[in-house]
């Protein structure tokens, strides 16, 4: 245990902490509002073609960071203006340009006579290599991305619920549409020294999935997501470091498998939870066909008997055996 | 009283094609008209172009005696578009969407006023959701997040409502909900353009009705029977309120029949 605190008290362990809590953070942030615009692979396609991005900065010697950055803020305009030109085999083109992007990274790599593992630690990440300017640099980026996205929650909401209410109520949603875009593209970027370029998608919307099983809101999700994303990164990490011990384990992945291991769990508790909320939904109220006693009734209901009691206009059903009792004076009547 | 919609000579043409055309429509204060017709008609296109949706291919467009191009008053306009419902990929719930609709007075990055809490909760109170407005709008039946959509755009507190199909694919139920609902509005003084295929328990509500066929206006006047409004245009009422020649002929509508929906 004692080895355990050594390293995690070490400057790259300390480096990598940070930036998995502020990656942790601002991917389910925007993600969020890809899933809400039913957009939940966007951040995959993204990552595809910011692969090029970290390849020009590897072929140019210029920093991949920035470069991946350039490249993945214009695959996501590329992206968003196919989306908006609501060309029907949209997605069709969208699968191009994740191609295009995953095999140009991959040639542009080879011809600067990289090897396939400096391309491996942006695609499956590399968080305890990160450098200082890196953190600082992810800090920063990360940083915007959920001040924006917490700041100007109230129209990006709108005009992901529906575009044509925010386009009359004068939002400029072109500009909101790219701004999402945009963001997108920036936390691809800043997760991909974190989770790797293939699997920031997932960090993006494992929490988001994860916290919809449980909540009825908007707010609660995007915060919910957010916490989830954080432990899911934060925890990841520290569980790779301590299984490090015993074996390789890579960050990336253990955080990508700890956030689905979230959903995993969450999954059946938001099945029971909305079969629940089903069953209590109060009865329509409508004219009574007949007065229809029950036969000779056994049991009393009533608080906790062990029925589900629903709602009906002004009194309360008892869901019993696929009949409704109604309680009237000594008896029930069938409703 | 002054007209709150003014369209002089609209016409929309999408990919090229001629949707609607020579489209003459002032809607003046405090008015409740029905654009009727078919499917295909046009009637929702024209809402669309009425509220920018579709840009106008010629014709001029004011609203509120400005000119379209530099009109900002958003706040004064409420759009409840034609959709199967008010869900999307996220849950929200019944208060946020609702609460969406104050964007139109909200200033970027100030939390909500005390004003903006008041409105919220009169457009629940207006569409009976108010003991629901915690609720995951998906929970809701079609009706119901009908009725979340009209809150919506009350919450705005506009004087001009633009309702594309509130009614369509909704039980009788919360459609008379619906048109209290209407009623409220109208009472408050709000001009109302309503797309309607079928008026239902809206139909005492309505001044004037105006029935669209084959991306033309062919009746404007006082309100129809469902049944008038199929051959509203063969009637001589067309002449009510546009100049068209007397020698109407036959023949577009012939051809419009062949076309049949779109």
């Amino acid at each position: 245990m004692s080895e355990y605190v050594d390293l995690l008290s070490m400057a790259f362990m300390q480096r990598a902490l940070l930036a998995a809590v502020f990656t942790g953070l601002a991917a389910p942030a925007i993600g969020t509002y890809l899933v809400q615009r039913r957009m939940a692979l966007m951040g995959d396609g993204i990552g595809h073609v910011a692969v090029t991005g970290v390849a020009i900065g590897l072929f140019t010697g210029a920093s991949p960071t920035w470069t991946a950055v350039i490249v993945a803020i214009a695959g996501a305009i590329a992206i968003e203006v196919i989306r908006e030109r609501g060309h029907a085999n949209g997605d069709v083109a969208l699968a191009l340009l994740f191609y295009g992007g995953l095999a140009g990274g991959v040639l542009i790599t080879g011809l600067a006579n990289e090897s396939g593992a400096r391309l491996n630690q942006f695609l499956f990440g590399s968080i305890t290599t990160i450098s200082d300017t890196d953190v600082i640099v992810t800090m920063v980026l990360a940083a915007v991305v959920v001040l924006i996205c917490v700041g100007l929650a109230p129209q990006l909401f709108a005009v992901a619920q529906d575009q044509e209410f925010a386009r009359v109520a004068g939002l400029n949603i072109r500009a909101y549409n790219l701004l999402v875009a945009v963001l997108a593209a920036v936390t691809v970027t800043v997760a991909m020294r974190t989770v790797g370029l293939l699997l920031v998608s997932a960090l993006m919307v494992v929490p988001v999935a994860t916290s919809q099983q449980l909540s009825r809101s908007f707010r609660t999700t995007l915060g919910a997501a957010m916490a989830l994303g954080t432990a899911a990164s934060v925890g990841g990490l520290l569980l790779s470091a301590y299984l490090s011990f015993e074996a390789r384990v890579a960050p990336g992945p253990t955080i990508v498998l700890l956030a689905l291991a979230g959903f995993v769990s969450a999954w059946p508790v938001g099945i029971w939870l909305r079969r629940r909320r089903r069953l209590r939904q109060p009865f329509p109220v409508v004219p009574v066909v007949a007065h229809q006693e029950t036969d000779e009734h056994p049991h009393q209901h009533g608080e906790d008997c062990g029925h589900v009691a629903v709602p009906h206009g002004d009194h309360v059903d008892y869901v019993h055996d696929g009949h409704r009792h109604a309680p009237h004076g000594k008896h029930y009547d069938e409703h | 009283m002054s007209s709150v919609v003014e369209l002089e000579n609209g016409a929309v043409s999408i990919a090229g094609r001629p949707i609607l055309r020579h489209i003459d429509l002032t809607v003046r204060s405090g008015e409740f008209v029905a654009l009727m017709g078919a499917n295909g008609s046009g009637k929702s296109t024209l809402v669309r172009a009425l509220t920018g949706l579709w840009p106008l291919t010629t014709g001029s467009l004011s609203l509120f005696g400005t000119p379209f191009g530099s009109f900002h008053d958003w706040q004064r306009v409420g759009f409840v578009p034609q959709r199967g419902g008010a869900a999307s990929g996220v849950p929200a719930s019944v208060w946020e969407v609702v609460a969406s609709g104050r964007l139109t007075r909200r200033k970027l990055l100030r939390p909500l006023g005390r004003a903006d809490r008041a409105a919220i909760a009169d457009a629940l109170d207006v569409v009976g959701l108010a003991h629901r407005a915690r609720e995951s709008v998906s929970s809701l039946s079609g009706g119901q997040q009908q009725r979340v959509l009209i809150a919506r755009a009350l919450a705005g507190e506009p004087d001009l409502f633009f309702l594309d199909e509130p009614t369509a694919g909704v039980d009788l139920p919360n459609q008379q909900v619906l048109a209290d609902t209407l009623r409220t509005m109208s009472g408050r003084g709000a001009t109302i353009v309503l797309v309607a295929h079928e008026l239902g328990p809206m139909a005492p509500l309505i001044d004037r009705a105006v029935v669209m066929r084959d991306g033309r206006i062919a009746y404007d006047g006082s309100p129809l029977a469902s049944e008038q409004v199929a051959t509203a245009h063969l009637d001589g009422h067309h002449h009510h309120h546009h100049h068209e020649p007397d020698h109407h002929d036959h023949a577009p509508h012939v051809s419009s029949l062949l076309e049949g929906d779109r």
